[in-house]
């Protein structure tokens, strides 16, 4: 591969890596001032791992561990639900889907579909608060702000993303293995246990990985949607960013992009003990 | 209907099947048609309804929250939508022109160097923006270097942040999209047909040239996504704008959270949110038609 010489090869190694300060020296001076001995403000105290031990103090006795572990639980709560529910429903979609529907109800599946990935997401936020203001009015108590409308909210965002995931692949399996099944007098439930969901089942666990980073990463829909006891982590830094900088707050961003960077690396080790 | 059709090896009827089908996206639709189509349609009727003062809906059609948007007293309403769409813009260009050098300099390593750069990028991806933003804040504060050269260049004052300013709103914008941009752009860099960037070398086309002619049009696909993933989250942010920016500094997504929160005027938020839309799906579409499909993700 060769991608231009001298001058040139500089130029994009220069740009590059302005874009990765772009990405990262926020990100570092985040975990930097994580270690600052103040409590709260920028001026340089002295390194100390306080604030990491504080995040793990005893709940009963430190009221912003309590938060802390409250708001961890939501966050995995809301993630875990609304992933479970979206990928059985987006998967079942997907292989509802690719029966011989007429051709404009397919198109209007498709369209349905794709409305979550291009949608802005406060017009989505929009859209979902007026869904619970209209079935407040139904159902009494059922739609009030709080974890239920957030693991619905989350759910319809991510059943189109999990549908389009799971059905890129069942196009890529093609009819053939199912109809060598087929010719093999497999049962239906037995062809899909054996031969179908085998197949199917990295693009499953796929589009359920999106779910769930997509979910732990979404702000807006939450904000609109949440009540006053399903507070979850972004939601939580954001309003305590409004009381001020707070050194807490750094070390439960440093941990989190941690928590995120290890994740990625044992997906790809995972990944390629697979290919061996 | 009734007549036995063939599918994938089985022998039926197409009306069994359909229903059987019926049976699979079931779930999947009526959770959509409750939660997503229904209250579409109420956003956009609510759009054309009149509110009291507490925010209460009253039943009775009017074009007023249009008006507002367009009307003649509408100058900060029509200040707030253009710079909404030149911010998204800015940012869109800026992280692609970023992406592209950043996408080839990912493709040059080795297969162990080229995770290692792209895991940088997918990182901050999966971060949550809110924290990102919030990283932004803490590097733009006053005590920090940048504020202190941008006080020093007499950019600033001394001692102040550079937040609130578009100058912020903007940087952490790009910042927020840049990702976004990098991971199809490298998927089609990835896969450039390097003997046509050659041959045009060889035919002693510029570095431009080369670019235009050879590159470019490759990339095509991972570009057109690349746009579209940033341009859509782009016009809509209101994060971003709200923390590194504030009340001077809305966006079109500040102006609808207002309504559908403080400002309690949902038919207003409601028309406005249909405008995003509209706007955004204007955008997406007139790029696709010039572009070519959308197919790699």
């Amino acid at each position: 591969m060769s991608s231009g010489r001298g001058p040139w090869r500089a130029l994009t190694t220069v740009a590059a890596f302005f874009g990765f300060g772009l990405l990262y020296v926020p990100l570092l001076a985040v975990a930097m001032y994580s270690f600052n001995t103040a409590e709260r403000g920028l001026i340089w105290t002295g390194f100390s791992v306080r604030w990491y031990i504080e995040l793990l103090a005893d709940p009963e006795t430190s009221r912003r561990a309590r938060e802390i572990r409250e708001v961890a639980v939501n966050t995995l709560v809301l993630g875990g639900a609304s992933t479970v529910i979206s990928t059985v429903l987006g998967t079942l979609l997907a292989l509802g889907m690719r029966f011989p529907w007429p051709s404009s109800v397919s198109r209007l599946l498709e369209s349905i579909v794709d409305i979550p990935a291009v949608a802005p997401d406060i017009t989505f936020a929009a859209v979902l608060v007026m869904a619970f203001n209209v079935l407040r009015r139904v159902v009494d108590h059922w739609f009030e702000p709080g974890m239920t409308t957030m693991i619905i909210s989350h759910v319809t965002f991510e059943i189109a993303f999990v549908t389009l995931i799971v059905r890129s692949r069942l196009v890529a399996i093609g009819p053939t293995l199912s109809e060598a099944a087929m010719d093999l007098y497999a049962s239906p439930w037995r062809h899909f246990r054996r031969v179908t969901l085998p197949l199917l089942w990295p693009a499953i666990v796929g589009g359920a990985m999106l779910a769930f980073t997509l979910s732990l990463n979404d702000f807006v829909i939450s904000f609109f949607t949440s009540g006053p006891r399903s507070v979850t982590l972004p939601l939580y830094v954001y309003q305590s960013q409004m009381r001020g900088v707070r050194t807490d707050l750094f070390a439960i961003s440093t941990l989190l992009l941690i928590g995120v960077a290890a994740s990625i690396m044992i997906l790809e080790r995972l990944t390629r003990w697979r290919h061996n | 209907m009734t007549e036995p059709t063939v599918w994938y090896g089985q022998l039926t009827t197409r009306r069994r099947l359909l229903a059987r089908g019926f049976l699979f996206i079931a779930g999947g639709i009526s959770w959509l048609a409750v939660f997503l189509l229904l209250p579409s349609l109420a956003l956009f009727v609510v759009s054309f309804m009149k509110r009291d003062a507490d925010g209460v809906l009253i039943w009775e059609l009017t074009l007023e929250s249009f008006a507002r948007i367009f009307g003649s007293a509408s100058g900060e309403n029509a200040r707030i939508l253009i710079r909404s769409i030149v911010l998204a813009l800015i940012a869109t260009s800026a992280s692609v022109t970023l992406a592209y050098p950043m996408g080839f300099f990912i493709a040059r390593g080795s297969r162990r160097r080229r995770f290692f750069w792209l895991a940088l990028v997918i990182v901050p991806l999966c971060t949550n923006l809110v924290i990102r933003t919030f990283s932004w804040k803490l590097l733009l504060s006053a005590q920090l270097m940048p504020a202190k050269l941008a006080a020093w260049l007499g950019w600033i004052d001394p001692g102040r942040d550079i937040y609130p300013s578009w100058t912020a709103v903007a940087l952490g914008l790009v910042a927020a999209s840049l990702p976004f941009a990098v991971v199809p752009l490298y998927t089609s860099i990835d896969r450039l047909d390097w003997s046509l960037v050659e041959a045009a070398q060889d035919l002693y086309a510029s570095r431009l040239r080369v670019f235009f002619a050879a590159i470019l049009p490759q990339t095509l696909p991972g570009l057109s996504v690349a746009v579209i993933l940033t341009f859509v989250p782009a016009m809509s942010v209101f994060v971003v704008s709200d923390m590194l920016g504030g009340a001077k500094h809305w966006l079109i997504g500040n102006l609808i959270q207002h309504q559908f929160g403080p400002g309690r005027n949902i038919p207003y938020g409601a028309a406005l949110s249909l405008l995003l839309i509209i706007l955004t799906l204007g955008g997406v579409s007139l790029y696709r038609r010039n572009g070519r499909s959308v197919e790699i993700l």
